[in-house]
């Protein structure tokens, strides 16, 4: 069958299953949207107002289903446009797949219009890259694109496409997708002696991350923490895998970390590892951490173990798996007192004080949580809100909670809100939540809310400030606040209702529990507007590079 | 690479790498080093008896986890096939160097006289230079060029080291890359705190 590099490109992705792709037309990519056009029965294409909201969004529909998320751009501003979208998957493991239009392969090099070296600029942020020369090449470089994305440590593959080779005309056949191949370098020796020293352990503690939701992995991890007795903490990208009130779930580690968490961690002469890399923002000092500890080590990536923090014994592999490998060998064990001495931490954990007449950020999410309950899809920006999400949401849904933990991208959260209520349907209940600063970055994207009538409840914590970068001035910097006071006078309600949307204010909890129950009964997307004070900080903190005994709790 | 002398002496290794003969692949190789700050000496890269495959060697001065980041790091890269350190005691390391030295009559007995010692060719002779090829270990050019501290170097150029093991086929190439993790990660099996 002879096809057209256009009608080999939507074969190609109907063949690898894919039904959704985000993206923005433009120049180089015109005959791949004409062929868009004829086949929109079987690829749902989803405009967005920026490619880099595109980019986010197929973000968030990979985060919230686990399968490949896929964009379009067309070349030169519409590539270097997804740059960011790119890197933010690329930090936090997300399976990716970009597609990029460009110049004519005989335009190539002559910095012709709209010609950006795409390839070379994402080089460091992609698994892998392609330029595709020639068409007879096109098919086999898509299906590898997406066998990388998907293969081992997952991340975003870049395929750029110039322009003639869309045009072309080559032979074609269809292929079933390939397997993925998990690559496992563990042995029974290694199994056995990490059952053994979990067996051995008194104090011992899971410490883990989003490698756990990537491998699907939360039941062998919840079975572990039973069976071994054994109380786990968690990275911002491994939130939601316990349940909350659980004496086993120690909340949060790192920098805005509960004490309890950090200090098990110190204290415990076992930790186990799983799916997490020892960012600085949970190993703060690398040489400090889990000083007292042995450490187990699992990841997919072999080139995390003992990157950051040297570790003992070191299982490369699926991280569910390896759980299931070990938990045969492991004897039911009761940590008593152990137990007690975490309870006696989280008795005197830090806790936030409620009002009655103020919004304060815990009571906001605890209403949404309410409201919305655990198994809605949380999506987050970047900043304080961000943190008081990971510390206060008590959601249990797997893969429901989508923020970026690695590149710490402002502006993420909408386009990945939008990525993330295409893919789950609008049955599903998506609540965003962002800070009025991360915000402004991209709320261009309300338009595409609107016109695909997205039901995404947007909460905006406006403290009128940058507050994170504020709240390290305040402690850092002398209170001497460089631009994080922009008086902005944006009026969000109305910016809701000029795009289209609803939007809603509260300046008190009562308020809030009313427009926010408003907010769930309307069809289409809403932003809720909700004043909060600008000296609110993130509790507890550890400053970059300290310890449990540099916490501040006050 | 100019940071070297700021650092401790590292230990010099050799890196073997075998990669996909790709346009992009030394781009895709040497950008990596960079964004990890990994300290190259050198970096050559050479066709091999695949044509489908090239060889790229690098002279890497570091310590074993350095070392063991840069093997880790350079296998997640989809271009890379094979990479394993060689065995400093049992390899072959020759680097070319091409010397373009300034001489008149006065003094071309006495260049003869050096290049002859090392084994050095005279490949070319103007009037007033003389450009000198040598082939050898980088220890053996390192000592032939103090040689030369009494003269005007005009240009200088040196290929970068090039190596192979002893024996027969490279135990790394008849296996696949996971068992070589195995054995380059001695640290998987024993408490290195």
């Amino acid at each position: 069958m002879k096809l057209t590099g256009s009608q080999i490109f939507v074969e190609v992705l109907v063949e690898q299953g894919v039904d959704t792709i985000f993206g923005y037309p433009g120049g180089a990519v015109l005959n791949l949207y004409d062929e868009l056009y004829r086949n929109s029965d079987r690829v749902r294409h989803i405009l967005t107002a920026h490619e880099q909201g595109a980019s986010h969004a197929a973000d968030g529909y990979a985060r919230a289903t686990g399968r490949t998320g896929v964009v379009l751009a067309t070349s030169g501003p519409g590539a270097t446009n997804l740059v960011t979208g790119i890197a933010t998957a690329y930090m936090d493991s997300v399976p990716m797949v970009a597609f990029t239009g460009n110049v004519p392969t005989t335009q190539l090099g002559r910095d012709s219009f709209q010609e950006a070296y795409i390839e070379g600029i994402t080089m460091p942020i992609t698994k892998h890259n392609f330029t595709v020369r020639h068409v007879e090449d096109l098919a086999d470089t898509m299906r590898a694109a997406f066998r990388i994305a998907q293969s081992g440590r997952k991340g975003p593959v870049l395929v750029d496409i110039p322009k003639d080779v869309t045009a072309a005309v080559c032979e074609f056949e269809n292929k079933a997708p390939e397997l993925i191949r998990t690559v496992t370098a563990y042995d029974e020796e290694q199994v056995r002696q990490a059952a053994k020293l979990i067996n051995e352990a008194q104090r011992p503690v899971v410490y883990f991350g989003g490698g756990v939701r990537s491998a699907a992995g939360c039941q062998p991890l919840r079975d572990l923490v039973y069976k071994a007795d054994m109380p786990a903490t968690y990275t911002l990208m491994g939130t939601g895998v316990l349940d909350y009130g659980d004496p086993h779930n120690l909340g949060l580690i790192g920098m805005h970390g509960c004490y309890t968490a950090n200090k098990a961690v110190s204290e415990a002469d076992l930790v186990v590892a799983v799916g997490t890399r020892f960012s600085d923002r949970v190993a703060l000092n690398p040489d400090k951490f889990a000083a007292k500890a042995k450490i187990i080590q699992i990841d997919i990536d072999p080139s995390e173990l003992g990157k950051n923090v040297a570790v003992d014994l070191s299982l490369v592999g699926d991280a569910a798996y390896i759980l299931q490998a070990i938990l045969p060998h492991l004897e039911q064990r009761y940590h008593m007192r152990w137990m007690e001495q975490i309870e006696q931490w989280q008795r005197n954990d830090y806790k936030p004080k409620d009002s009655d007449t103020e919004l304060k950020p815990h009571q906001i999410i605890r209403e949404i949580c309410e409201q919305a309950g655990p198994e809605a899809v949380y999506v987050t920006d970047v900043g304080q809100h961000q943190m008081w999400a990971a510390q206060y949401l008590h959601h249990t849904k797997s893969r429901g909670f989508i923020t970026s933990g690695g590149l710490g991208t402002m502006g993420f959260g909408y386009g990945a809100a939008i990525g993330a209520q295409v893919a789950l349907g609008n049955d599903q209940r998506v609540v965003m939540l962002t800070g009025d600063g991360s915000f402004h970055m991209n709320l261009n994207e309300g338009c595409t809310a609107v016109s695909y009538d997205l039901p995404i409840i947007t909460v905006i914590f406006n403290n009128q400030v940058l507050g994170m970068v504020r709240q390290w001035q305040t402690s850092f910097y002398g209170k001497r606040y460089s631009n994080t006071d922009p008086h902005r006078k944006t009026d969000f309600v109305k910016l809701a209702e000029a795009f289209g949307a609803k939007g809603y204010r509260a300046e008190t909890p009562e308020q809030f529990k009313a427009v926010f129950a408003e907010a769930m009964k309307n069809p289409g997307p809403s932003w809720i507007d909700c004043r909060i004070g600008k000296d609110e900080r993130v509790l507890p903190m550890i400053p970059g590079g300290g310890d449990i005994n540099d916490i501040i709790m006050k | 690479m100019d940071q070297q002398q700021n650092r401790p002496a590292a230990q010099r290794r050799v890196i073997s790498l075998l990669v996909d003969n790709q346009n992009g692949v030394l781009a895709r190789v040497s950008s990596l080093f960079c964004r990890r700050g990994f300290n190259i000496d050198s970096l050559t890269v050479s066709a091999t008896n695949d044509p489908t495959i090239s060889r790229i060697t690098v002279t890497f001065g570091g310590d074993e986890q350095a070392l063991n980041q840069l093997l880790l790091q350079t296998e997640r890269l989809e271009c890379t096939r094979q990479v394993f350190e060689l065995d400093q005691n049992n390899s072959l390391m020759r680097e070319l160097l091409l010397l373009k030295i300034s001489c008149d009559s006065s003094n071309r007995t006495e260049l003869r006289e050096i290049a002859s010692i090392y084994k050095a060719k005279i490949i070319d002779l103007s009037p007033d230079s003389m450009v000198l090829e040598l082939t050898g270990k980088p220890e053996k050019i390192d000592a032939f060029l103090t040689m030369f501290d009494g003269y005007e170097i005009l240009e200088l150029c040196r290929t970068g080291v090039t190596a192979l093991e002893r024996g027969g086929k490279h135990p790394h190439m008849q296996k696949p890359p996971q068992e070589i993790r195995a054995v380059q990660l001695p640290f998987q099996q024993k408490c290195v705190k």
